[in-house]
């Protein structure tokens, strides 16, 4: 007589898990754990959050009108100034001081910065839609390769500075016709933006698409039936989405400096509409006496063209999966 | 090699033509009259003779053919007759008087040809910009090579920092900063370039060093940010490679793998990087230019936009994308000639 067997041998001890196993980690907490790491991304992250969040939460908090002239409070100094200077202009109820017209600086910068934020954000999208539209199309569809392909080297030959400024200046009546004053300037400035700066996510995309193309899943996906159209949204856009993010924020940085260059040379937005590049290029006359109102715009623009750029550079990391885990 | 490059110059004409083509379509949309400043007693019959003698009531076609012409065969026309007439380099030549009067571009503003402008502008321009670029690319190359030699180090650490900070502080800001620094609070140097100074003497030449510190320190500031950058990122891919391990295995000194094995290396992406962003400097500048008042072609193309100056705008348009056409050919041919593992076929 045999003896019974066990339904089950018992397992040879040293293959035996020690607990339960770990639950299976998704990809996108490997990246939050690697972009952890890197310090400056942090801190770029945060100061980004928080500067948006001031500049679009501001106004409710600090509720002085940016336009509003007070002559008789003007060319107050910052409340900091009384530090050193005890015959200074100050006043807690104008913390940033006020211009030459009365109007005060915190509002001002809020104001400013909602408008440089707004056009650097979507510029940066705008740019990032026709930069994946082309580089898909151009990647994908073989016959529009070589066509899109010279479109973008023509555009990359083009002088970007020159012809921002000569288009400004060219589209600028018809525009404010058409959305009015700021309106207008805000969809030439973005569009203008956009039209010229999304040469690199073409080609980036345009890159990536032409390899993955030729992995087995999409093989797989095509085996099945998946029309064109659904290989590219279900499994081809997912996996270029980190340098697309990547470019994004060098995107984001580049749009934000642009608008500002473009306010400083006296074509962007009008006079009396405040922001970050026109308060610094209108405060330059009188950098002597006021030098803070130069200050606090450019550090406003500086600082967050940097975080944007150390948080671009974390992102590179976390989404390299060469680099994460490291 | 001389097929792609031959190829690549013959490609680059209708690139160029193009751009022309486009530049002059957008600026066809302008709504400036350049009539705009002429008086209004002058009668309408007058005006149109006016307009004709400037070349504005042709239709568009006509007239860009007409641009095109005056560029690209009376205006080189032009400069040879120059050259073998008053030049000292080809002045021995036989004078060769090509240029028999014909129209050249004229300036709305000035009404004297655009390119005698332009050659006026350009020293300025390159005497900042250039000086700028090479001071730029000299500081950026040892800190790129000490800081990825010595990766994570401090100095790798502070490097990257403040490279970071050149390349997020825009010119605009620096420019401004620095004149409040170093011109109004400590007196040190100009706050304005002034190009009507000629050196002659010690004392000038010193008092030209000192004007041309702040334009070329901004512009430095961004070239060496870009630069080093791109240094570092070349060095580290190399250092770990196979070859290195082999030259240090054999016996070399650090020196002589650092700078001989790696650099040379190295250097190839960063050279095209480098050929690269020549326009792009020159394109910064108009900003530069604007701040520290340099009368070059950056600020020419500035107060032309704004005075409606159609055909100066157009051929420095022009020449802008010129250069970035000639850069980037000379930027693929560098690399085809360094890199003896690109071939292009």
């Amino acid at each position: 007589m045999t003896e019974p067997v066990p339904a089950s041998p018992t397992p040879i001890e040293a293959l035996a898990d020690k607990g339960p196993l770990e639950p299976p980690r998704s990809q996108w907490k490997d990246v939050w754990d690697q972009f952890r790491k890197h310090k400056g991304a942090m801190f770029g992250g945060g100061f980004l959050v928080f500067i948006t969040l001031a500049v679009v939460l501001g106004p409710w908090i600090w509720q002085v009108d940016a336009q509003k002239l007070d002559i008789r409070n003007k060319d107050m100094r910052p409340i900091w100034t009384a530090l050193w200077d005890s015959t200074a202009k100050v006043g807690w109820n104008r913390p940033f001081g006020t211009d030459q017209l009365g109007r005060d600086q915190l509002a001002q910068i809020i104001q400013g910065g909602r408008t440089s934020m707004a056009v650097g954000w979507a510029a940066m999208i705008l740019s990032l839609i026709i930069g994946t539209t082309v580089g898909v199309l151009a990647g994908f569809v073989r016959k529009a390769d070589g066509l899109l392909m010279r479109l973008t080297d023509l555009f990359l030959s083009l002088p970007i500075l020159p012809l921002l400024l000569v288009a400004v200046t060219l589209f600028r009546q018809p525009l404010r016709e058409a959305f009015g004053p700021e309106g207008g300037m805000f969809v030439l400035i973005v569009g203008i933006i956009a039209i010229t700066s999304w040469m690199p996510t073409a080609r980036i995309v345009r890159g990536d698409i032409l390899a993955l193309k030729e992995r087995e899943f999409i093989l797989a996906a095509r085996s099945i039936g998946t029309t064109p159209f659904r290989i590219v949204q279900r499994h081809l856009l997912p996996n270029v989405l980190s340098p697309i993010m990547v470019s994004a924020t060098l995107g984001l940085a580049t749009a934000i400096i642009t608008e500002s260059a473009l306010s400083f040379l006296g074509v962007g937005f009008p006079s009396d509409f405040p922001t970050w590049g026109k308060m610094l290029a209108d405060a330059v006359q009188r950098m002597q006496q006021f030098p803070e109102r130069v200050y606090l715009p450019g550090i406003a623009i500086s600082l967050t063209v940097l975080s944007v750029n150390y948080l671009g550079d974390g992102l590179r990391d976390a989404l390299d999966p060469r680099i994460r885990g490291r | 090699m001389l097929t792609f490059a031959v190829r690549r110059l013959v490609l680059a004409v209708p690139t160029l033509l193009f751009i022309s083509f486009v530049i002059f379509m957008l600026l066809q949309l302008a709504p400036g009259d350049p009539m705009a400043q002429v008086p209004l007693t002058v009668p309408p019959e007058v005006k149109e003779k006016m307009r004709q003698a400037l070349g504005v009531g042709e239709p568009a076609l006509v007239q860009y053919w007409k641009w095109l012409v005056q560029v690209f065969w009376i205006e080189p026309k032009v400069f040879i007759d120059y050259l073998t007439n008053s030049s000292s380099l080809l002045g021995w030549l036989p004078d060769t008087q090509l240029y028999q009067n014909e129209l050249r571009v004229i300036s709305w503003q000035t009404r004297s040809p655009v390119m005698d402008i332009v050659i006026q502008r350009i020293p300025q321009t390159l005497w900042v910009v250039g000086m700028a670029y090479v001071v730029g690319i000299l500081i950026a190359l040892p800190i790129g090579i000490y800081s990825a030699y010595r990766q994570y180090s401090v100095f790798d650490q502070t490097g990257t920092f403040i490279t970071m900070i050149g390349f997020s502080i825009p010119p605009f800001f620096t420019g401004p900063l620095l004149i409040v620094i170093f011109s109004v609070q400590l007196g040190w140097f100009p706050s304005i370039y002034d190009t009507t100074h000629v050196v002659n003497d010690w004392a000038s030449f010193k008092y030209q060093l000192s004007q041309m510190i702040l334009p070329v320190m901004v512009l430095a500031l961004q070239t060496t940010a870009q630069i080093s950058r791109y240094m570092r990122a070349s060095m580290l891919d190399n250092l770990n490679q196979d070859y290195v391990r082999t030259a240090r295995a054999k016996g070399l000194g650090e020196a002589v793998v650092v700078t001989v094995h790696v650099l040379r290396n190295s250097m190839i992406p960063v050279i095209t990087v480098i050929a690269l962003n020549v326009p792009a400097i020159f394109g910064g500048a108009i900003i530069t230019e604007n701040v520290f008042k340099v009368n070059g072609i950056g600020q020419l193309l500035i107060t032309a936009l704004f005075a409606n100056d159609l055909p100066m705008v157009m051929t420095l348009t022009f020449i802008f994308a010129v250069l970035i056409v000639l850069f980037n050919l000379i930027a693929d041919i560098l690399y085809g000639l360094l890199d003896p593992r690109i071939r292009y076929d």
